[in-house]
């Protein structure tokens, strides 16, 4: 090897020093804009840390005068005789939430594959439009359309004696409504992700379209659809205002989704849409609930990512 | 089964093999069915909610005066054939002085024209209430029998055709009377809130984007975090947001949100910290993860070979950036940002928390005026108990969504504009 | 029908009458009429973009699941025309099996993978069985057995794609359609293949599409050489015993093409 190398013309290593003007500058204006897009880019951190230093400061304010273990266990929420279980709210919440489950899931994955495996491609793109516009309608007119149009009809369905005007059914249906296109069209994004030469391997052994459909690639897109799902729980916990207008203020603690109950997010909205003295008990409690809203849709989210990410690295 | 199916299968392993080819089928059909029915259920629901809205916006109203018309003339001769001077006489005669004060400060009263002067009567002296609405479909299609009723329930009333959503409405503040409400104050509201959320969040949120796409170097533990919980805080429900610029905005930068520290004070700005720019700044905070994230997208589709074309005649790397990427992914970013303004604008959750007091009846002044919004008006009139309210809540909602649908269009529009262009 | 009864004698697998195949306004094959023999090896070869792989998904219907395409002209099996209005394209792809290009195999373990299309069209014998002797004929057997239960996108791509004929072998159709089938294979697990090809083509009809004139001339026994227009349009040049087209070409380009002067 030596031998080689000393038959190269090897000019070594240069001593000569860089000479001024190829050397490096501090380019002033540069250094600043860079720390201001840092800054920038920091703003979302500062955003969390004011969420969750908000949220525990008050929470802890709350939890002085509150036992966790009163939180957690009871079953009746009246600030007034000191009664302070979130069970009544967690439970509306719960009600609301698997009532728009029931409806938009299903439905949901049955038009994202309807989209996705047998629409014509016009078809398809007339409609994934207008899931934008629904899903772009603000929520307040959901709770409108709750309370004005779906509780009348569950009344006159079921019967005004059994429907009250407020209850966690029409809340549930229209929170199901709202998060339709969500569900739909994070669906049928995982369908179409799957690749066609999968349908190609199943429809050349012969099976039906519903076949290579059902048992080829929804298994192949379950862990995207199961993000997607996961998702839309997420939002139906924390879905506002549709609560708010149809669901009824309150807490009861009910299992009859015709009956009234107060979610957590509708409690939220009542008290701190009042008349609020701060550091009272009841300023405090919204952030106590908020925190416990915090921490189940972070929990939420988190798990679909994690899903996600999963999910593209075997297509990838 | 005909007969090329039946010769086949009994060629070919019907031994080994039980096809079912027909009942699978079948069970193809029946769930295609199924899938189209769920379709349908999907897009009767949106027009469920447009016929809803449609309907209670527009219809017959049932209206009865406070006093009699024909009691303000001797004669009992309907308003309409009096001379303009009858009319005046009548206006002196009946209206508080402070009213005639204001009417006559301009010019006097002989001076404004004939239906001027009938509608000024019927605004201060007729004052006409809303007995019933009836709701658009019921009034075109069964009109004989609302008339029917109107007549039977209230003898006094006369029927009336309103479109809730006029002109009028969209000019006229808030008011307590639904005849005269209108959503003049929760539009500037809304403008305003809204134009605080552009100035601040669009070059914090496209300055975070290019930070994060150009400059960080996501080996690092601090750009890791700072993407992670950008798509975190996208997924927190906005009324955490609501309470947490409750306690941020509203109530520890009190001074700073009330305009305190700025000498700002006048009569309508006891909003305690409950303003303008307390709202703007809760928007802001919600809709600047969206921003970013579409952002984001925009700047990562410009390619890489333009940045690099860039340094090699010897640009520095914000030079690079503001001349040849920024440009390029400019209709990206506004397409995305408009989506997110679009959101703010429906956002309701945090307004009813920051802005709690909703019956405002005067103009936004400056950032530091009490405020209403379109969503919080909508809010309010859905839930209050009389069902004339509704109407007002229906027409406000057409507006908003009218407002939003021209957004949204916008962004289609910028995002087919320039799509077409290939790189 | 009457018209080709002298051809369905047993003799030809699959017969071709002019036929055209369109995507939307463009016309990928143009005019071809070709006859493929029973329990033989089919190669279709021919410069890339020729419109080899429409003809060979012609085969099986599978080009209908391309969007706005549509033929003319006439496909037969036994004698029958697989594209008249009352055949079902489900019962066509059973009899007609197809090996992709890129290895397919479901994101299932080896076992679903072999078993599945034998499962979904009804199979009344031991399913474990059948996956094994598929396996087996699949020359997979011994490199999987005692990982049936694993992921197959654990496999390699060569096993990947064995464990694609299995799966193919296992609804036991009359016909095997391959696509380029070693295209995406290292050389070592293209020669397994191709021994496996010779090895099915006792029990079954083969046809495969290469681009690889060499695998062609290895492997096949009748090759039909493809190439295109100015338009792009596919048409057959000649078909004959490989043998023949391979020494002996009647067409110049023929020649040309298996020489490498073009393609």
């Amino acid at each position: 090897m030596a031998e080689i190398t000393s038959h190269i013309n090897n000019p070594g290593y240069s001593d000569k020093s860089t000479p001024p003007e190829l050397r490096k500058k501090v380019r002033l204006s540069e250094t600043i804009i860079h720390g201001f897009l840092f800054l920038f880019g920091s703003i979302s951190i500062l955003t969390t840390l004011a969420i969750i230093y908000e949220l525990l400061k008050e929470s802890w304010l709350f939890f002085r005068e509150v036992s966790l273990l009163d939180f957690f266990t009871g079953i009746k929420w009246q600030p007034q005789i000191g009664e302070f279980s979130v069970w009544p709210l967690v439970n509306a919440t719960l009600m609301t939430s698997l009532i728009a489950m029931i409806f938009a899931l299903p439905i949901g994955l049955m038009i994202a594959v309807y989209l996705s495996e047998y629409a014509t491609p016009r078809f398809r793109s007339t409609l994934k439009p207008v899931l934008e516009v629904l899903a772009g309608i603000p929520t307040v007119v959901y709770g409108y359309f709750a309370l004005t149009f779906m509780t009348p009809l569950l009344r006159l369905i079921f019967g005004a004696q059994v429907v009250q005007i407020y209850n966690t059914a029409s809340a549930g249906i229209v929170i199901g409504i709202l998060i339709l296109p969500l569900v739909t069209s994070m669906t049928e994004d995982a369908l179409s992700a799957v690749p066609r030469s999968l349908r190609e391997g199943a429809y050349a052994l012969g099976a039906t379209r519903l076949e290579t459909a059902i048992r080829v690639v929804l298994p192949a897109a379950i862990s995207g659809i199961a993000a997607a799902f996961i998702l839309a729980v997420s939002r139906a916990i924390g879905e506002t205002m549709i609560v708010s207008i149809a669901a009824g203020a309150g807490p009861n603690f009910t299992f009859n989704p015709f009956n009234p109950a107060e979610t957590m997010t509708g409690y939220m909205v009542r008290i701190s849409g009042g008349d609020l003295s701060y550091d009272s008990i009841d300023y405090n409690s919204i952030f106590a609930i908020g925190l416990l809203l915090f921490v189940l849709t972070l929990g939420l989210n988190i798990i679909s990512q994690q899903i996600v990410r999963r999910f593209r690295e075997v297509y990838e | 089964m005909n007969t090329i199916q039946k010769e086949l299968v009994g060629s070919v392993n019907s031994n080994e093999f039980d096809y079912r080819t027909e009942a699978r089928h079948r069970a193809g059909k029946f769930w295609l069915n199924i899938f189209r029915l769920s379709t349908l259920i999907g897009i009767l629901a949106l027009f469920a909610l447009l016929y809803n809205i449609v309907n209670d916006a527009f219809g017959y109203v049932a209206l009865e005066y406070k006093v009699n018309p024909a009691s303000l003339t001797s004669t009992g001769a309907p308003l309409e054939t009096l001379e303009k001077a009858d009319l005046a006489a009548i206006i002196e005669a009946k209206v508080s002085a402070g009213l005639l004060r204001q009417l006559t400060r301009d010019r006097p009263l002989t001076d404004y024209s004939k239906p001027q002067l009938l509608d000024i009567i019927e605004e201060n002296i007729l004052k006409p209430g809303v007995k019933e609405t009836w709701p658009l479909f019921t009034s075109l299609f069964q009109s004989s029998r609302v008339i029917n009723e109107a007549q039977a329930n209230y003898p006094e009333a006369y029927l009336e055709f309103r479109s809730w959503l006029s002109w009028e409405f969209i000019v006229s503040p808030q008011d307590s009377d639904p005849i005269v409400a209108g959503i003049r104050t929760a539009i500037l509201g809304t403008l305003a809130i809204i134009s605080i959320v552009l100035v601040t969040a669009f070059p914090v949120g496209v300055g975070a984007a290019i930070y994060l796409e150009e400059y960080a170097d996501t080996r690092k533990w601090h750009n890791r975090a700072i993407e992670t919980n950008i798509n975190n805080l996208a997924g927190v429900p906005s009324i955490i947001y609501g309470i947490v610029g409750l306690a941020v905005f509203v109530r520890a930068l009190e001074p700073l949100t009330s305009g305190a520290i700025f000498g700002a004070l006048d009569g309508n700005t006891t909003a305690n910290g409950r303003t303008i720019l307390a709202a703007g700044l809760t928007l802001t905070l919600l809709i600047l993860p969206v921003i970013i994230i579409n952002a984001r997208e925009a700047i990562k589709a410009v390619p890489n070979s333009l940045r690099e074309a860039a340094y090699a005649i010897g640009a520095t790397k914000w030079q690079t950036i503001w001349f040849h990427v920024l440009p390029n992914a400019l209709p990206g970013i506004l397409t995305g940002t408009i989506i997110a303004i679009s959101r703010a604008i429906g956002e309701t959750a945090p307004l009813v928390v920051i802005g709690a007091s909703t019956y405002i009846t005067f103009d936004p002044e400056n950032l530091f005026s009490k405020f209403t919004a379109l969503p919080i008006q909508v809010y309010q009139w859905t839930t209050r108990p009389q069902d004339v309210w509704r109407s007002l809540a229906a027409a406000s909602i057409i507006v908003l969504l009218i407002l939003l649908l021209s957004l949204n269009g916008l962004a289609i529009y910028l995002r087919n504009r320039y799509s077409r262009r290939n790189w | 029908m009457t018209s080709n009864g002298h051809l369905t004698n047993g003799q030809y697998a699959i017969e071709v009458k002019d036929l055209n195949i369109y995507y939307g306004d463009f016309r990928a094959i143009k005019n071809v009429s070709l006859a493929i023999r029973s329990n033989q090896i089919t190669a279709i070869i021919g410069p890339s973009g020729c419109g080899k792989s429409t003809m060979l998904r012609s085969f099986n219907r599978m080009n209908e699941l391309v969007p706005n395409s549509h033929i003319e002209g006439q496909v037969t099996f036994h004698g029958y025309d697989i594209y008249a209005n009352d055949v079902d394209p489900v019962e066509i792809r059973r009899r007609i099996g197809m090996v992709f290009q890129r290895p397919n195999p479901f994101p299932k373990n080896i076992y679903d993978n072999v078993a599945w299309g034998a499962k979904i069209n009804g199979y009344k014998r031991d399913l474990d069985d059948l996956v094994e002797q598929s396996l087996r004929q699949a020359a997979l057997w011994d490199e999987v057995k005692d990982k049936l239960h694993q992921n197959a996108l654990s496999l390699s791509g060569g096993q990947q794609q064995r464990l694609c004929i299995a799966r193919t072998i296992a609804v036991k159709p009359e016909i095997i359609l391959m696509d380029e089938p070693a295209s995406a294979l290292d050389p070592i697990a293209t020669l397994r293949i191709e021994e496996l090809m010779r090895e099915l083509s006792r029990n079954y009809t083969i046809i495969v599409v290469t681009h690889n004139m060499q695998q062609a001339a290895r492997v096949s026994d009748d090759t039909a050489f493809f190439n295109m227009d100015e338009d792009r349009a596919g048409y057959l040049v000649e078909t004959g015993p490989t043998s023949e087209i391979f020494t002996n070409p009647k067409d110049k380009r023929t020649e040309d093409y298996i020489t490498g002067r073009f393609g």
